[in-house]
């Protein structure tokens, strides 16, 4: 998988979550950006890319990330 | 979508445009609902809120700050005062449990334990009590993990032996206390597997108590019990014959080769079915046949010497060729019940089809072509969940029997007054007494069509007009030559200076046509001159099902006082109030 196929893949699950069809995101969107993306929220992105990409976040893995991209290079890592 | 077996994951990843769509519907009932959390909740109250939804229960919600449920329960704060609760939802788990047992403890010190323990959840359970709501109550799931290993469940010392006290002690409450509903976490979690249910990480990332994909299990769960509670539980069961109630064909195969019994393992499947089916209406659920079959055919099927139901197990039974969603109206007709109140189980996809399409009030859960499977749709969606067994439930299946030969007899009068004197009828029409508040409460929540008002009463509420003053509340026991009919009407009126308003006024559909209304009205102004009221205020607020009784106030005597839309209010001067009732022996107070 591409690190494309697997960012838009991520976007896709932005979107369900927030309910927002055209919301684009980018390597650099972080929580600050996104209003209703807080703690709470979360952890249902998380768990909803966990299950879309069949990977496991390590606890605390996801705490430390400062951006969407990080989030991305981090799911390559571990779909490799 | 919110049937067994639903997309977990599919309804926490979309749930913000599932929301959107269902808020399309319209005709809700609102509901306030308190989540008392002992862990977080977020999740639980938004996707509790997109079953109710779907339910036609538009919920408002207070939640309590994280883990907060003791102090809000017990030292309430203007928010919840204001809020003023229908439902308390306490989601407390093992989490919450405070202090285990310690191997050094001695018998007794874990008999205290687990009294501080009770204690607790009572103070909760009383303090709420001023709101009059429902309250819902988790019990305990196992511990993921037991140090004791399977010593554990045996041991005074183990958690899982703390836990299965605590549960049973919680049981034994909730038989006590009325409006306490427990929801079952304990086999939920097995349900589920523990393994599935509780997610370690997640606790200790969001001190979620379950993993998120529990959560739709929970709320539908719970959902199960506010179906419960607010009277939208079903009542009859429709049933296919053919590859449904036996396996093969009976037209075909003739009662020798259908499949049912002990012999093999598809005739044990069908056995399993049936006697489902013969539990629930042990219980009260009514059942009926719906099959293209030639009646003859059909009929012989239940003569099987292994057919765990008898014909005389249906309070209906269509087999024909009439289509089947003809027949399943005429069903519910015969019943005397909504469209609404039916669930139709059939192995064939096309037949589910039409009747779901046709007539969409009807659940039709998908249920494959496996009888192993059939059980599991109806268990698990809950239908008929009960939230209690009462004795009226119980006999109702004798109501409808004995109400079959009333029908044939009422056919053989000249008049319908002489069929009405022949039936001999009592009644006992009297006010609230204890014994009866369980009744009374269950039949105000789920009586749609003879009911003025529709307001739908707590038990809490019925126990306080019970014991109030300044209300009027009567209810009418109605038993004839051919059987008891039970409690089946009600009615409460308010007291205001010389007027007596009535909040309520409702009567089962078992006794139509059988002047038992008017008895209550004479009851209702006998009582009334004793209070030295003058006038009564009748009130009727249409909704979707009652209007068989839109003009009841006019038949009585009322005048047409106000009218706004189709909700209209009527006046009845009690001065020269004549008896109405002519055909009923009553005894009263």
């Amino acid at each position: 998988m591409t690190r494309e196929e697997v960012f838009n893949g991520v976007q896709d699950i932005f979107r369900d979550i927030f309910d927002e069809d055209d919301m684009v995101i980018e390597n650099t969107t972080s929580s600050d950006e996104v209003e209703d993306w807080d703690s709470l929220n979360h952890i249902n992105l998380v768990s909803a890319i966990e299950k879309e990409f069949k990977i496991k976040f390590a606890l605390g893995e996801l705490m430390t990330l400062k951006d969407v991209g990080a989030m991305v290079d981090l799911m390559m890592e571990k779909l490799k | 979508m919110f049937q067994y077996q639903f997309d977990s994951s599919f309804i926490l990843r979309k749930k913000k445009s599932i929301k959107k769509q269902l808020l399309l519907k319209d005709s809700f009932i609102e509901k306030n609902i308190a989540i008392l959390g002992g862990s977080t909740t977020s999740e639980i109250k938004n996707i509790l809120e997109l079953f109710l939804l779907d339910n036609g229960i538009k919920p408002n919600f207070y939640e309590s700050e994280y883990n907060k449920y003791y102090e809000d329960a017990l030292f309430g704060n203007d928010d919840l005062d204001k809020f003023n609760p229908d439902i308390v939802y306490i989601h407390t788990t093992n989490q919450n449990i405070i202090k285990y047992p310690e191997l050094k403890d001695s018998e007794e010190e874990i008999t205290i334990l687990l009294e501080n323990e009770i204690k607790r959840y009572k103070s909760i359970w009383s303090s709420l009590s001023k709101f009059d709501c429902a309250i819902i109550q988790n019990n305990f799931d196992y511990t993921l993990d037991r140090s004791l290993g399977n010593l554990d469940c045996y041991d005074i010392h183990g958690k899982t032996y703390f836990i299965n006290q605590l549960n049973s002690k919680f049981s034994k409450q909730a038989r006590e206390i009325k409006n306490l509903y427990i929801n079952d976490i304990n086999y939920l979690s097995s349900y589920i597997g523990l393994k599935n249910w509780f997610d370690k990480s997640l606790w200790h990332q969001a001190k979620y108590a379950l993993s998120l994909d529990s959560i739709p299990e929970l709320v539908f769960n719970i959902s199960k019990i506010i179906n419960a509670i607010f009277g939208k539980t079903k009542k009859c069961l429709v049933l296919d014959l053919d590859n449904t109630c036996w396996g093969g064909v009976i037209g075909d195969d003739g009662l020798d080769g259908i499949h049912i019994g002990t012999e093999t393992a598809i005739a044990e499947s069908y056995t399993t079915f049936q006697k489902y089916a013969k539990e629930l209406k042990q219980r009260g659920i009514t059942l009926a046949v719906c099959s293209k079959n030639d009646f003859k055919n059909a009929k012989e099927g239940f003569e099987h010497p292994e057919s765990i139901l008898k014909f005389d197990d249906f309070t209906s039974f269509k087999a024909n060729w009439d289509p089947k969603h003809q027949n399943i109206i005429d069903i519910a007709k015969e019943i005397n019940i909504g469209l609404d109140s039916l669930v139709f189980i059939d192995d064939n996809p096309v037949e589910r089809d039409i009747v779901s399409s046709q007539i969409p009030s009807v659940s039709v859960p998908n249920v494959g072509k496996d009888v192993i499977h059939f059980i599991e749709h109806i268990d698990r969606n809950g239908y008929f969940e009960p939230i209690s067994l009462l004795a009226d439930d119980i006999n109702r299946n004798q109501y409808y029997e004995d109400n079959k030969k009333r029908a044939k007899e009422e056919s053989t009068f000249k008049s319908y007054d002489e069929f009405l004197v022949s039936l001999e009828m009592t009644a006992e029409i009297k006010s609230f007494s204890s014994i009866y508040l369980d009744r009374i409460t269950q039949l105000t929540n789920k009586t749609n069509q003879f009911n003025l008002t529709t307001k739908r009463y707590t038990a809490g509420e019925i126990e306080n007009i019970a014991s109030s003053d300044s209300h009027i509340k009567i209810y009418g026991k109605l038993t004839d030559k051919y059987g008891d009919n039970g409690l089946i009407a009600i009615t409460i009126g308010t007291i205001k200076e010389n007027q007596c308003h009535i909040d309520l006024w409702l009567m089962s559909c078992r006794v139509l046509k059988r002047d038992m209304e008017f008895a209550m009205l004479d009851e209702l102004v006998r009582q009334c001159k004793e209070k030295g009221v003058s006038e009564i205020i009748g009130y009727y607020y249409k909704s979707a099902k009652n209007n068989m009784v839109s003009d009841l106030y006019e038949k009585f005597g009322f005048l047409l006082s106000d009218k706004t839309d189709e909700n209209t209010i009527w006046k009845l001067d009690i001065s020269n109030y004549d008896n109405k009732n002519k055909f009923i022996g009553v005894s009263n107070d």
